[in-house]
């Protein structure tokens, strides 16, 4: 007779073990090297895939019940705002500028990430390394969905939300991220990482998602302050593994050193220069301001990042090389770039607008060197060329950057009256930059960044041949409704009569 | 190595002049006039005067700036290519030397509206 026996539960250890290490398996009728064929080229050496450490042990069992739990309270708080006009709760519809900027150009970089990191699991050879992926991979297609869904519901009542994938694919400033992430996308599989993992997820992405979370809970925007919720822990295993990646490579083999340090120095500047916008919700596009961007790079770039470049010397690291160059742009950019938009306003799918006077007072106290010398007497300029009726359209369209694809708003490191000029020539044809950080980047793989697809020069090739109003419907850019100032503009319009019924007698 | 891959690779640049119908790109910049944002980009026929050019699309985009009607053009310092150089205002763009994507640069000394002393 037989007996039946109770099978004994796997232990933890044992479980993390069989649900990750034992799913790998050594190659029988094809070569190692046939299978993964992207592991070599870029030059780093591993010697020991089994010395990977996972920072978080997570099984996939567990991983899809966290997850889903998130979930249902995610999409719990998401309906309760809909449902109660939450948009109403807002300090002041400029806000929403803050957050259709995020969801033409940052949403789509999740979903980049997505398909990278499922890209990076399948090249790398370690079980360990192929896991983490996975879940990360998972992630970033979650914060996509995610993201699209708590800004869903602002498009039911705002202007520029509409078309954000149009937008993604063929408006100008959104090519910025887009590039940002193309050229992750089109490294190798250690490249990314470093990009991705380290640079974007581990040094710079506090820059980012504190500002904009903190942003969005101090300006009343529920959906996107529980899609934050719903991200942190997530993003907490993204700098684990972004950190346990270089320093990986760093402990495998000597020679790997120059190499990832050459992709600090690209990734650093890269990155810095894709997030600089944020620089601008920051200090002009919050109706409530959480702290200027200059106190934002003093505790996430300076302390935060002085403390990770502190740890990583003991492997031969240095801070990367634009760092200086990134200092002395912190009290400018915002600027530069809020100048930008505001006179390329026609030419975007969110509003800008003039500083107020309370506006101006606050950034100069917040910029005490640099806002009353350089940029309050333009403000001061456009806002009598408004008054005067003639509000500054600057239709000259910009020069773009090569490598980030910014428009060159920036100035000589040293001297912030003057444009930064940097030029050279490759196979008898000119490329322009922004600063020796996008030159340098540039000059290391030019046969890669001669393809940079860039919006303006775009314009003016088939089929636009440069009619901005057939550009205008190529972007999806309804004129008069998406783009423009936002004083006089149907959001502003809709925003104050929507909340005068919801809290007046009117 | 002109680009980390696995094999020979060659990029194709996506703005050749022959991309653009017969014209070329000039981008164009006042120094030390930073109420434009960045340098303009300007897209004309190679046969363009110079004094074409100035006249037409450049003093049309300049207007915004308080200093812009005192611009004396035979007084204006000029740099291609982030040199020296001076312009013939009654020859085209191509016989100036001024080719596809050149970056053109003027200086007003003395007028400074807007912009503080570095």
């Amino acid at each position: 007779m037989d007996m039946k026996v109770a099978k004994k539960k796997l232990g933890l250890k044992e479980k993390y073990r069989a649900l990750t290490r034992d799913l790998g398996w050594d190659t029988t009728y094809q070569t190692k090297d046939a299978v993964f064929p992207y592991v070599g080229y870029e030059g780093i050496k591993i010697h020991d895939w089994d010395k990977w450490e996972d920072p978080f042990r997570l099984t996939m069992d567990a991983y899809w019940k966290y997850q889903a739990e998130k979930e249902r309270k995610f999409y719990a708080i998401i309906d309760a705002h809909a449902q109660n006009n939450g948009h109403l709760n807002l300090t002041d519809a400029r806000y929403l500028s803050a957050l259709k900027i995020f969801l033409q150009a940052i949403s789509p970089g999740e979903y980049a990430a997505h398909k990278g990191f499922a890209r990076a699991g399948r090249e790398f050879p370690g079980v360990g390394t192929q896991v983490a992926c996975q879940m990360q991979a998972i992630d970033e297609i979650r914060h996509a969905q995610t993201q699209i869904h708590a800004m869903s519901n602002y498009n039911r009542y705002y202007n520029g939300f509409h078309a954000f994938a149009d937008t993604r694919d063929r408006i100008w400033y959104t090519s910025v991220a887009r590039s940002f992430f193309d050229d992750a996308m089109s490294a190798g599989p250690f490249e990314f990482m470093i990009a991705i993992g380290f640079s974007f997820e581990y040094v710079l992405t506090n820059l980012l998602f504190v500002p904009f979370m903190s942003g969005a809970a101090y300006n009343g925007d529920m959906a996107t302050v529980t899609f934050g919720f719903s991200a942190q822990s997530d993003e907490a295993r993204h700098m684990t593994l972004g950190l346990e990646c270089i320093k990986f490579m760093l402990e495998q083999d000597p020679d790997n050193l120059p190499i990832v340090q050459n992709w600090i120095d690209k990734w650093f500047w890269r990155g810095f220069r894709v997030l600089g916008l944020v620089s601008t919700m920051m200090d002009y596009m919050l109706p409530k301001r959480v702290m200027s961007w200059r106190e934002a790079w003093d505790i996430y770039g300076v302390e935060n990042g002085g403390a990770l470049f502190k740890d990583l010397a003991r492997y031969g690291i240095k801070p990367p090389k634009g760092w200086d160059d990134a200092e002395k742009a912190i009290d400018h950019m915002s600027h530069q770039f809020m100048l930008g938009l505001y006179q390329w306003s026609f030419g975007t799918a969110f509003h800008s607008w003039i500083p107020s006077e309370d506006d101006m007072n606050w950034l100069s106290a917040k910029y005490p060197d640099t806002f009353d010398k350089y940029y309050r007497p333009r403000w001061k300029h456009i806002k009598k060329l408004a008054d005067a009726g003639t509000p500054f359209k600057n239709y000259g369209l910009a020069k773009l950057c090569q490598c980030c694809q910014l428009p060159t708003v920036f100035t000589e490191p040293d001297d912030p009256t003057l444009t930064c000029h940097r030029e050279t020539v490759y196979k008898g044809q000119k490329y322009h930059f922004c600063s020796d950080g996008c030159q340098h980047v540039f000059e290391n793989e030019p046969e890669k960044y001669v393809q940079a697809w860039l919006p303006m020069p775009q314009l003016f090739q088939e089929p636009i041949n440069g009619d901005l109003g057939a550009w205008m419907e190529w972007v999806s850019l309804r004129d008069g409704k998406d783009n423009g100032d936002y004083a006089g503009s149907e959001d502003q319009q809709n925003f104050e009569a929507w909340r005068g019924l919801a809290t007046t007698n009117q | 190595m002109t680009v980390a891959a696995i094999r020979e690779y060659i990029g194709v640049p996506r703005d050749s002049v022959e991309n653009f119908g017969g014209k070329q790109i000039v981008y164009a910049s006042w120094d030390r006039h930073l109420l434009f944002a960045a340098p303009f980009l300007l897209c004309l026929p190679p046969e363009t005067r110079f004094r074409d050019l100035v006249d037409g699309p450049l003093t049309a985009l300049l207007q915004a700036d308080p200093d812009a009607a005192a611009i004396d053009w035979t007084k204006v310092e000029w740099l291609k290519d982030n040199q020296p150089w001076t312009p013939d205002f009654d020859a085209s763009l191509a016989a100036n030397g001024i080719g596809h994507k050149d970056q053109l640069r003027f200086r007003t000394p003395g007028l400074n509206s807007l912009s503080a002393a570095a």
